[in-house]
């Protein structure tokens, strides 16, 4: 699409002939997913507002959960340089950091991945492609998920 | 000898008191699809009054310029909802919006609304738009006969949902909303706003079959309280406000 902001005559063809006149006018640029008298269809139920609503509940518990991690992590005890295996294994021999952990871990992967679902709802026009995104996300959710919790919960202190 | 003379300034100042016109530049995004495929930036350089609108603007160019210029008005005094269009990069009423109130030392840019199809310079396709409001039953719904006289509602009740009466359909709103830029089949806030007018008069008996219109995939929950149509709105409704009371009704089940 031109912008070019000169004051030139009344736009017309600028090289050469139009391409189009009265019998033969330009199409028309649709807008994306254009609202008709049959879409969109109805489909009731109340997931999306136990979306918009986990949105909210989650992001609470998490400012508490995410605030509280990057503190221990990265800021107190002299900071990153003291995260190293003895570091994590110690904090996991407690079933109250386990716990904290698994709830982040669940809370941010179901809470960014709902999150991005919207963004692709929003953003990708084509039912293709959001189902081939939505796929990819909601796999590497349940994949991050399922194995986080995993390690979480067998997670050895005496490898090797 | 002192003869009383004016100053180079003060006769321009003079000059100016007896002429209230300057030179404004109206940048217009034109497109006729009859000549071209592409919209493109046209300028225009009238004199005018900067106390006078935009909407007087438009109507010296198509009057005195350039007679092709396309755009929709009807009353000119912010009640038919007709002009809304994106001036200066927001959406305003040109029949509202004075020209000395933005900034006409520059170039003012004047498009078509956001997220509808454009038809012709500055007239878009209002029919999606129209359809999400005809979707939320934007009319009086009751049970029973009817009475012989008004149906009386107190002062309060009537206050409840006083300020989304005032909403003129000039699609100002909706077009400014990102959601819907991207996805026509969001309601949108106008909609929204027209169901709000109904679900809270203590009058009307469909609010909830209105909620549960508002609660599917495309209604309220779709709303991510951007605040643009706030500021477009040129009633001054509270549209974001509007809508979230729409979504704690549907949380609480209580309207
Ligand atoms: C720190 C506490 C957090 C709070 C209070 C919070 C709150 C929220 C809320 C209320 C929304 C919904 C916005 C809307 O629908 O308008 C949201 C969206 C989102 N959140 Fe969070 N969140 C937090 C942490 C996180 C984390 C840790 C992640 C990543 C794992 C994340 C990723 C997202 C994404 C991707 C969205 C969608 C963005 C969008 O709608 O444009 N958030 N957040
Ligand atoms: S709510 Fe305001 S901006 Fe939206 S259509 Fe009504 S009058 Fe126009
Ligand atoms: S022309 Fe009627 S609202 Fe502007």
């Amino acid at each position: 699409m031109s912008s070019d902001t000169s004051s030139a005559q009344a736009i017309g063809a600028v090289e050469g002939v139009s391409l189009y006149d009265v019998e033969n006018p330009a199409p028309y640029i649709e807008a994306p997913r254009k609202r008709t008298g049959k879409t969109p269809r109805s489909t009731r139920g109340n997931f999306e507002m136990a979306a918009w609503l986990f949105m909210r509940l989650s992001g609470i518990v998490l400012v508490v959960l995410v605030i509280g991690h990057l503190l221990i992590q990265l800021v107190l005890d002299g900071g990153v340089t003291k995260i190293g295996f003895a570091f994590v294994a110690g904090r996991w021999a407690s079933p109250f950091w386990q716990v904290w952990d698994l709830l982040m871990l669940w809370l941010a992967m179901l809470h960014g991945s709902n999150g991005l679902r919207t963004v692709i709802n929003d953003y990708a026009e084509r039912p293709g492609t959001r189902l081939w995104l939505k796929g990819l996300l909601y796999t590497a959710t349940v994949f991050t998920i399922l194995l986080g919790t995993l390690v979480i919960f067998t997670f050895d202190p005496n490898i090797r | 000898m002192a003869t009383p003379t004016l100053s180079k300034t003060d006769a321009m100042e003079a000059a100016a008191a007896a002429s209230p016109f300057i030179t404004v530049t109206f940048r217009i995004r034109r497109f006729n699809p009859e000549i071209s495929d592409e919209a493109q930036w046209q300028d225009f350089q009238i004199e005018i009054d900067p106390k006078e609108r935009v909407l007087d603007g438009l109507h010296k160019i198509k009057w005195d310029l350039d007679g092709t210029l396309t755009f929709r008005r009807s009353c000119a005094h912010g009640i038919c909802g007709s002009d809304a269009m994106r001036i200066n990069g927001k959406n305003r009423l040109a029949c509202k919006t004075l020209i000395k109130d933005i900034n006409p030392e520059k170039p003012i840019t004047i498009e078509a609304i956001k997220g509808l199809t454009v038809m012709k310079d500055l007239v878009v396709d209002m029919e999606p738009f129209f359809q999400a409001y005809r979707d939320v039953m934007p009319f009086l719904v009751t049970t029973g006969n009817e009475p012989t006289r008004e149906r009386l509602q107190s002062a309060e009740d009537r206050e409840r949902f006083d300020d989304t009466t005032k909403c003129i359909l000039c699609a100002a709103c909706t077009s400014s909303c990102p959601v819907f830029w991207n996805d026509g089949q969001y309601f949108g806030p106008a909609a929204i706003v027209n169901a709000h007018r109904f679900i809270f008069d203590s009058r009307d008996e469909a609010g909830e079959q209105r909620l549960e219109i508002l609660n599917d995939k495309d209604g309220v929950w779709r709303c991510r309280t951007t605040f643009n149509c706030t500021d477009a709105c040129p009633r001054g409704i509270e549209v974001t406000k509007a809508i979230q009371e729409v979504k704690r009704a549907l949380i609480t089940r209580r309207f």
